[in-house]
């Protein structure tokens, strides 16, 4: 099930008098929301799906070389607000953002900022593998073949290369570059999308609960390569599982009813969280 | 161009990628290169919302085109087919002479049956052109009557005897050629005021209607050019330009309304024409600039079953009030018919209306019964397996192949009498069947099994799970899976031409066993007939059809609608 | 007439056995106190009467009214004598026994009335009337038996409900396995009559001939009484409408289908939608007068403006027709199909900043092809199957030509040539048809099957 989709209907469906009474107590986000080497940055973000509020007044950094996880309850809006990040709400009817959100000090949701090329520069993995139905090559080459970016066969074998190593998908796959992606177990086809996403070589990755569908091994290797990639990419990490988060993040972000709760060091939030609500969900109480 | 993924870099980042430990930040080169996609990624954004554009701008002209074909299919046969409900009527006055109709005065049914009507009709329409006494000249124009003129004259009688021997103003049927022109479909008709003084002069030594008409202004110019585009097709002579030149059948006929006269231009020149009145002159005066007129019929006479002279007469008709187009309900009450002004769709519409009751009654049952076995009863096998793809096949298979099993099996095996209701009804039975055992299916398939099990659950055995509370659910899809074949059986034309439903048939069926035509194939006939009339009607008869298939479809969605239900 | 005022008849008796199974079963119960002892409700002892009463009636009722004809009639043959038989054709037999059954019907003969058709009508009509009545005298026997033998079995311990529903299921597996016999019917009959043609005209001449020319003498002594029965014309005119065909439905049809489900806005798409669809409801008659009236001279129109000669009955305008006609079809199908592509295909490509035109050329239609060539080839089967449209517009002439422009005539035109009007049924002109049809049927068959199959496989893809 599509995660915007399931936010939508949770957060409207499944309210009711008791969910809504924490939320009187609410009062800003509690933490530094900010970031020392910020790429993204976002202040005061407000999407609206028709008549739902699904993110209220949200302001979060996103640096250089770091993951940052956002926790919460289901429906509390954190893959929406990821979906802000490289405007894959434009698609959804009656998504309405308000506020600013900036990549490298640029407004992404000016009226000049084109869509292309910012989603050229923030790449996203989705919550289900999603290869195309073409070979492990055409997947990883398809999006320097829209845009262009390699002048020939040569360089583009090279890029397909280095994106699947970059993935640690290459070696498992070097043999049968031409048969289909959908062909490849669960968690290869997750690391194929991430060396889908790689090959554009963006600036920032958004992963919208990358290892939901994967079995616990699939999942340590993803989350490795998580590891590994921080090094170059900024990444931004919608995720169910707290361990994970604690595992990959270095600042995490506890969301609840489209609010952003409490944002910190994972060590501090996961040991010491600030907030009631945040050491309610991380010790279990709701979930 | 500075690309960014030349091998080198490539391999560099891929080192630095791979290699554990390394820098913590990104190097240079990396950084570069980056930079460097989205420059290219920008510069390629032009190209690429071009090539956006040029793909959207395909999908909405096909998207447009698809509509225009609607547009385009509806307004022809709609600009085809209005004038049909419309139908032409001369008024004469009847002198139901008991001379004529009953000489010997028995008043004996059989005899006023077999009266000369015709003759009376005529004589009604000779008295009111008195001046028409060539032979040649009256047949054209008793030919402005329809067929159907003394059928009505006969009815008015046998419905009143008391009639004869009196005088009756009767509205009879036009004829179809009169019919046509009068819904200005026999010739397109310019006219064009006279712009000079308009003279008439009679022709020195020519016969008595002759008329030479001399304009101030330049009136006739459009005669002229008509008679040049024609030398210059090369189908007259070549001669000296400006002289007076004769105007041929072949060429637009040209016609000058002058003082309540009609003259049938034969010569012109640019300022006078000379020519035959076809309608006689009130007066011979002078008339003044845009109180004459000059008419073009740009049809030659010679490709027109009306011609000039009878136009004159409807005109004259026209002038008095005696010729008038009304509502035609004979389209409505009418079996088929050779003439045009004659023929209606009654019969048709009974014959489609006993082949669809019968369809209904035999294939919804049947189709329902299937879908419930199929669906509920049936184990998986290869035999279900097989009745499946089966059903699958069926609903592709062109519907002509039915008219072939009919014409074998009902017809030439079973002995059903062909070209009645019965056999269609059964051909197109089997023709919808597939598409009903779909529909019901899938109406079952949509009613939740905790419906089922709730019913099982207290006792009920399957078959009364099903009749009591499956079946009542499913249903409204049903029957609008049902409706949605009967309308595709209504528009069904091929098989039914297999099995003889292409007879000519004029009287209304009156059951399942009765020779008959359905709507579809009166269109056909029709629409293979040669004359002009049959067009407006054939087009009108569509309408009719389109109209039935409207209102059926329209209920399915309403249907649908009223009783979709969501669990 | 009489049959079906038997049908009444049985009915009415059916309605008086379910009231009097009823009545008994409760009188049985011992009234309406002891209606719990029953196994069933009361009613399905009415139900059971009713079926014990009608069933095999009717079912006598169907059988003898399907065979009565022939039955009686081969007896009239049988008796008259062999001198009036003999030596007849087969067209001469079937006129002297239609005359025969005029005669005993009153009706207008055709044929000279000698004293031996006279007699064998009188022997019609006689063994019309003596059939008739021992049907009418065996149902009512059978109905009233029926009635008698379920009111002496109903009892208290009875299972009716168990009978009544396994007679109800019967019925309902009979219903179900008619689509078999439809198929089986089609098979036969165009097999049969397929299989008489083939002895009179070489397979290899009917498939290979390019000559085709079924004139049929009315007489035998007649010139040019064979015909010549070579189909290729036909296959390759039919083949050539198709193409025009799908050249104008497939790609308006699927970038109509592209435009609406990817591109436009709900409300254009809600009324866009449904007008295109209102082509698919069009019967093809109206295409077929549409075609023949207006796009035909208009396209002859502008041909001879073009300097071009165009026949007034062209391959292009029923082609172009049949086009229009078939839009709806193949963007509906596509349609489906598209919207079968899961939507994480397109986050993905739009993920990596694909405008929706390369999402859509790049990784949706790739995607869906094998559904939109099955769609595509339903659509095929449907164009050369297609009758109206070519019947009206295309012509009769078998023109073996390339030219879009000339007349060509196509399989279901010729079938409909073939079989209007009154010929004799199996010469090998009415014959031929059923051969025309057996192509036509196995054609769009494996069409169909294939692309039921290929768009079944697609859609369990995505699943």
């Amino acid at each position: 099930m599509n995660a915007i989709a399931e936010d939508i209907t949770r957060m409207t469906g499944a309210m009711t008098a008791d969910d809504l009474a924490p939320l009187r107590d609410f009062s800003g986000t509690v933490g530094d929301f900010t970031s020392p080497q910020a790429r993204m940055v976002c202040r005061n973000v407000d999407v609206h799906y028709g008549d739902k509020h699904a993110i209220k007044n949200v302001s979060l950094d996103i640096g250089r070389n770091e993951v940052v996880a956002m926790i919460g309850p289901s429906g509390c809006g954190k893959s929406t607000f990821l979906r802000c990040l490289n405007r894959m709400n434009d698609t959804v009817p009656g998504c309405r953002v308000r506020g600013r959100i900036t990549l490298d000090g640029q407004d992404i949701y000016d009226k000049q900022q084109d869509v292309v090329p910012l989603r050229a520069q923030v790449g996203m993995v989705f919550q289900k593998p999603n290869p195309f139905p073409k070979s492990i090559y055409e997947n990883v080459a398809y999006g320097p073949r829209i845009h262009g970016l390699t002048n020939d066969k040569i360089e583009l074998d090279a890029l397909v290369e280095t994106s699947l190593r970059k993935a640690g998908l290459w070696d498992e796959v070097k043999d049968r570059l031409q048969q289909p992606g959908t062909g490849l177990s669960g968690g290869q086809q997750q690391r194929l999308c991430i060396a889908r996403t790689i090959a554009v070589s963006p600036e920032v990755i958004l992963m919208d609960e990358p290892c939901s569908a994967l079995d616990p091994i699939a999942t340590a290797r993803i989350e490795e390569l998580i590891d590994e990639l921080r090094e170059q990419y900024s990444i931004a990490i919608v995720t169910h599982s707290m361990q994970q988060a604690a595992r990959v993040s270095q600042r995490t972000a506890y969301f609840h009813l489209g609010d952003l709760v409490e944002v910190g060091e994972t060590s501090q939030i996961f040991t010491n969280p600030s907030h009631k609500l945040t050491e309610d969900y991380i010790t279990g109480r709701f979930g | 161009m500075n690309k960014p993924f030349t091998p080198s870099s490539a391999s560099n980042t891929g080192l630095s990628s791979t290699g554990p430990g390394g820098d913590t930040g990104p190097d240079k080169s990396e950084r570069a290169g980056r930079r460097a996609t989205i420059d290219i990624v920008n510069a390629s954004l032009g190209r690429r919302y071009r090539a956006e554009r040029r793909f959207r701008f395909i999908g909405m002209s096909a998207v447009v085109i698809g509509l225009a074909f609607v547009a385009i299919l509806f307004a022809d046969i709609i600009g085809k087919g209005y004038s049909a409900f419309q139908q032409t009527y001369i008024r004469l006055t009847v002198d139901f002479a008991a001379e004529v109709i009953d000489p010997e005065g028995t008043r004996d049914r059989a005899v006023l049956s077999d009266a000369n009507y015709l003759k009376l009709a005529r004589d009604a329409l000779a008295a009111r052109f008195p001046e028409v006494t060539q032979r040649a000249d009256k047949q054209a124009l008793f030919g402005l009557l329809s067929p159907g003129a003394p059928q009505q004259l006969r009815e008015m009688v046998m419905a009143d005897p008391g009639i004869i021997g009196t005088t009756r103003e009767v509205w009879v049927l036009a004829d179809d050629d009169a019919d046509m022109f009068m819904k200005g479909r026999s010739t397109p008709i310019d006219i064009q005021r006279g712009a000079g003084l308009a003279s008439l002069i009679p022709v020195e030594g020519g016969a008595d209607d002759q008329i030479q008409v001399l304009s101030t202004a330049n009136d006739f110019s459009d005669i002229m050019s008509d008679l040049d585009d024609f030398r210059t097709e090369d189908r007259v002579d070549a001669t000296s330009p400006g002289a007076q030149e004769e105007l041929t059948p072949e060429m637009p006929s040209h016609l000058v309304a002058i003082n309540g006269g009609l003259v049938k231009v034969q010569q012109a020149t640019s300022a006078a024409v000379i020519g035959t009145l076809i309608k006689p002159l009130a007066t011979a005066t002078d008339a003044q600039p845009g109180q004459w007129a000059t008419m073009r019929f740009g049809t030659p006479e010679n490709d027109r079953r009306l011609k000039d002279p009878v136009v004159a007469w409807i005109y004259d008709l026209g002038e008095a009030g005696d010729i008038e187009k009304r509502f035609n309900s004979l389209f409505f009450t009418q079996g088929a018919s050779r003439e045009p002004e004659l023929a209606g769709i009654a019969g048709a519409l009974m014959g489609s209306f006993y082949t669809l009751v019968l369809t209904l009654l035999l294939s919804f049952p049947v189709g329902v019964g299937a879908a419930l076995y199929l669906e509920e009863f049936a184990p998986r096998n290869w035999l279900t397996d097989l009745i499946e793809v089966n059903i699958n096949n069926l609903a592709a298979v062109p519907s002509i192949i039915f008219g072939l099993l009919g014409l074998a099996v009902f017809i030439n095996f079973f002995g059903i009498p062909r070209s009645t209701p019965l056999v269609g009804a059964l051909v197109l039975t089997f023709m919808t069947l597939p598409t009903i055992i779909i529909a019901s299916r899938s109406a079952l398939q949509s009613v939740p099994p905790s419906i089922r099990e709730a019913a099982l659950g207290v006792g009920a055995s399957p078959l009364q799970t099903q009749f009591h509370h499956v079946l009542p659910l499913a249903i409204p899809g049903m029957l609008t899976g049902a409706i949605l074949g009967m309308a595709r059986a209504l528009g069904e034309t091929a098989p039914l031409l297999m099995i003889g439903m292409v007879a000519f048939i004029v009287d209304t069926p009156t059951g399942f066993l009765s020779p008959s035509t359905v709507l579809p194939v009166q269109i056909y006939l029709w629409a293979d007939s040669p004359e002009v009339g049959f067009v407006e009607r054939t087009s009108a008869a569509i309408l009719v059809l389109l109209a039935f298939l409207a209102v059926m479809n329209l209920a399915a969605v309403l249907l649908r609608r009223k009783f979709e239900r969501r669990w | 007439m009489s049959s079906s005022v038997l049908l009444l008849a049985l009915l009415a008796l059916m309605a008086v056995a379910y009231y009097a199974g009823v009545k008994r079963a409760v009188s049985a119960a011992g009234g309406p106190a002891g209606i719990k002892h029953l196994h069933s409700l009361p009613g399905y002892y009415g139900f059971y009467a009713a079926l014990w009463a009608g069933l095999p009636a009717l079912l006598l009722l169907g059988l003898w009214a399907s065979l009565q004809d022939n039955f009686v009639l081969s007896l009239v043959m049988a008796q008259m004598s062999p001198d009036l038989v003999s030596g007849l054709s087969d067209g001469q037999l079937s006129l002297l026994v239609s005359d025969i059954q005029n005669l005993a019907r009153g009706n207008i003969v055709a044929g000279e009335v000698t004293p031996a058709i006279q007699a064998a009508a009188a022997d019609y009509g006689r063994l019309q009337d003596l059939a008739t009545l021992a049907l009418w005298v065996l149902a009512l026997a059978s109905g009233l038996g029926g009635l008698t033998l379920a009111w002496l079995r109903i009892a208290p311990t009875l299972r009716a409900r168990n009978r009544v529903e396994g007679v109800v299921r019967v019925i309902l597996v009979v219903f179900s396995s008619i689509a078999i016999l439809t198929t089986l019917g089609i098979l036969l009959s165009v097999v049969f009559e397929s299989l008489l043609f083939f002895q009179k005209v070489s397979v290899i001449e009917f498939f290979f001939g390019a000559e085709w020319s079924p004139q049929i003498a009315l007489r035998k002594d007649q010139v040019g009484a064979s015909g010549a029965f070579g189909a290729v014309p036909l296959f390759a005119g039919t083949l050539m409408v198709t193409l025009i065909a799908m050249l104008i439905a497939v790609p308006i049809g699927l970038m109509a289908a592209i435009y609406l489900s990817e591109y436009a806005s709900s409300q254009v798409r809600s009324w866009a939608k449904p007008i295109l669809e209102v082509l698919a409801g069009i019967p093809t008659v109206v295409y077929g007068f549409f075609a023949a009236l207006t796009v035909a001279p208009l396209i002859r129109d502008l041909g001879e403006g073009l300097g071009l000669d165009v026949s007034s009955e062209s391959a292009l305008a029923a082609g172009l027709v049949m086009g229009i006609m078939i839009i709806p079809f193949v963007s509906s199908l596509s349609d489906d199909v598209i919207n079968a592509v899961p939507q994480s295909m397109r986050d993905g490509s739009y993920a990596l900043g694909a405008t929706q035109s390369e999402t859509m050329r790049r990784v949706i239609f790739p995607a869906a092809l094998p559904g939109i060539v099955g769609g595509v080839l339903l659509a095929v089967s449907r164009a050369i199957g297609e009758t109206m449209i070519v019947v009206m517009a295309a012509g009769m002439s078998a023109n073996l030509t390339w030219n879009p422009l000339e007349s060509v005539t196509t399989v279901t035109v010729q079938i409909v040539a073939l079989l209007t009007g009154d010929q004799e049924f199996d010469s090998p002109k009415t014959l031929a048809a059923f051969a025309l049809g057996l192509a036509l049927f196995l054609v769009t068959l494996i069409l169909n099957v294939i692309a039921l199959h290929i768009v079944r496989k697609y859609r369990e893809q995505y699943e």
